[in-house]
């Protein structure tokens, strides 16, 4: 592990030679917005970006991917994708979430179809240099990150801090010109960076640690809130869509058209979907829109904590808030209503 | 492939069973006996299958043998939806992608062992429950009172009515068998199953109650065994949900914050009871 300083001049010598030899994937404008998208020039990468449309979790977990083949009557082949792709421009509360992911996936029982992905992938992390318009990373505790990527890139002016945590992303930087490592003033801004987007990355405020979310949950089960807000709601699946820790699935069998061959797919789904929970014959678990509110954001504040060591599945990027037409989504509205009626401790 | 992905089998990959024989058992529900192909099979009461037909899709199964029974294994199927159709039409000779077993919340064998058993089962809850049944007959030794309650819609949905038969005639177990809605055909007990709870002689105290059913029979069976003050810890619930991995990733089947396809699909019913979404 290393910590250099490059001029951003440099640091697109490196992303354009980059793209001739490896797939590589960066953050890039789409209209007023941003997205992950392959990358053909540097001058297309905007690492000063907000917030991207869809989170990266798409480069792991498909929206829909082939996880097998078949022959009718016959046996079962697995389908892996193969290539190694380079990530550019993901943000520290993105890569906490592809953090937690990885360790969903492994753990209990190792889907070698994420892992495969996980493991081709090269992830060049960027600290935030634009809030967007929904961002609360400072209050989850996510704006700043310190493990999971290959290297991660801090603005300080005219040039980059870039710490390569790995051999893959001491690889990236090798050979490269104008890589000098970092001096105590580089070291000295990037502590900055990170100390400014501890606090402004924080356009809602949670007004709890995130820590104790899941204690507050466990005396909010019965709370008129969910009933309040899933009033409006209109069940379309949105704030599941685009939430980076979101990775439920559906799995489904595609046959071809010469009625022999096909494929087994999975393809994302949503909690907030009706039917998600339904069983022969027609009998509903989760029927109402209030149990299915409820359950996205008991998963992402007590249900996946308890399988993650304690890290609140809700990273706050903000996505949700924003994509959330009767604007119910916002995590922090509803759990900081729970303090107000029910008290911290 | 990485080191590590290299290491790990794909756990979505079915691996190919042969339908060793089938029969119906009513107008929905058909009898399968299968074996795999490669290898052996071995499995616990409570665990389920993932069937596989190629271009239908896959459907969570509970192995209705008992393990005890060497020769493959059992299910029973009803026809509900595309995949169970599609089982429906399989034939002797027929190949089909089975993965599992799966679950790691299974039957009660080993905690059973000495004490007094009750089997309370609904419909196609007989089912699952009858894996647990017949490794307790074949280790009859093993175990205390044996007492199953079945309870059945109408006389033509009874399920494996030669075996019930032959349960109700050994004297070392005792078969209550009830009919919603009965016919002439039918000369037993009418009602629900809770109404043979009564009729039960068993140590309630510490006696192992295993109960399967609809959904909505749960919460009445509860209220039956509250009567006599069964221990909610002696009591085993098998679940039933939507289980389209199979291994605790997709969702589908969480309750709370326990996924029925690794933590289930059977649960003692003090784990169940802090979780409202359950039953």
């Amino acid at each position: 592990m290393s910590i250099k300083r490059i001029a951003k001049d440099d640091f697109a010598s490196i992303v354009d030679a980059l793209i001739k030899t490896e797939n590589v994937i960066g953050v890039q404008a789409k209209g007023e917005r941003f997205d992950f998208a392959p990358l053909e020039s540097a001058g297309d990468l905007r690492l000063d970006y907000d917030v991207t449309l869809q989170p990266p979790k798409k480069f792991f977990l498909p929206p829909t991917e082939v996880l097998l083949t078949y022959e009718v009557g016959g046996a079962y082949q697995s389908v892996y994708d193969d290539g190694a792709f380079v990530l550019l421009g993901v943000h520290p509360y993105d890569m906490i979430a592809i953090n937690q992911m990885d360790e969903l996936f492994r753990q209990d029982n190792y889907d070698t179809h994420y892992m495969k992905r996980r493991n081709n992938a090269t992830i060049v992390a960027c600290d935030v240099v634009t809030a967007s318009e929904n961002v609360f990373a400072s209050s989850m505790r996510t704006a700043v990150v310190k493990e999971g990527f290959d290297v991660l890139l801090t603005d300080i002016g005219d040039s980059y801090v870039a710490e390569l945590a790995t051999a893959k992303g001491e690889k990236l930087f090798a050979g490269a010109a104008g890589v000098v490592d970092a001096d105590a003033t580089a070291l000295q801004k990037r502590e900055e960076v990170w100390a400014r987007n501890g606090k402004s990355l924080n356009r809602h405020e949670l007004e709890c640690d995130p820590a104790y979310l899941p204690k507050l949950l466990e005396k909010a089960y019965d709370h008129p809130i969910w009933e309040e807000l899933a009033r409006t709601c209109f069940s379309c699946g949105s704030c599941n869509q685009v939430c980076p820790t979101c990775y439920c699935f559906n799995v489904q069998d595609d046959v071809n058209w010469d009625l022999k061959t096909g494929q087994r797919c999975r393809a994302w789904d949503g909690c907030l979907l009706d039917g998600f929970t339904k069983v022969a014959p027609d009998h509903e678990f989760r029927k109402s829109r209030a149990d299915r509110f409820r359950h996205r954001l008991y998963r992402k504040a007590k249900y996946v904590p308890e399988k993650i060591g304690g890290q609140i599945a809700c990273v706050g990027c903000g996505r949700c808030v924003s994509a959330c037409l009767p604007d119910i989504a916002n995590p922090v509205k509803a759990y900081n209503r729970l303090i107000d009626d029910l008290g911290i401790g | 492939m990485c080191q590590c992905c290299a290491e790990e089998k794909d756990i979505y990959l079915p691996q190919m069973a042969t339908v060793q024989d089938t029969a119906e058992m009513n107008d929905t529900d058909r009898y399968l006996r299968l074996s795999m192909d490669d290898g052996p099979f071995d499995y616990i009461p409570g665990q389920f299958v993932e069937v596989s037909i190629a271009g239908v899709g896959e459907a969570p199964i509970t192995i209705s043998s008992s393990p005890t029974q060497k020769d493959g294994f059992e299910l029973v199927v009803r026809k509900i939806g595309n995949v169970t159709n599609a089982i429906h039409a399989l034939k002797p000779g027929d190949k089909l992608g089975i993965r599992g077993p799966l679950g790691k919340g299974i039957y009660p064998v080993e905690e059973a062992k000495g004490r007094d058993v009750v089997f309370i089962c609904g419909g196609l809850g007989l089912v699952p429950q009858r894996s647990f049944i017949n490794y307790v007959l074949d280790n009859r030794a093993d175990y205390g009172q044996v007492t199953i309650l079945q309870g059945c819609k109408c006389y033509d949905q009874r399920l494996f009515v030669s075996e019930v038969e032959a349960w109700s005639k050994r004297d070392d177990a005792v078969l209550l068998e009830t009919l919603d809605d009965p016919d002439e055909r039918w000369k037993g007990n009418v009602g629900v199953v809770t109404s043979l709870v009564p009729q039960v002689k068993t140590d309630w105290k510490t006696a192992v109650v295993s109960v399967c059913g609809p959904p909505v029979m749960y919460k009445f069976v509860l209220m039956a065994l509250e009567e006599f003050d069964v221990p909610h810890e002696n009591i085993f619930l098998n679940l039933e949900r939507k289980m389209k991995c199979g291994v605790g990733k997709c969702g589908h089947c969480q309750i709370n914050d326990v996924y029925v396809c690794i933590d289930g699909p059977v649960f003692r019913y003090t784990d169940l009871a802090t979780m409202p979404e359950a039953i």
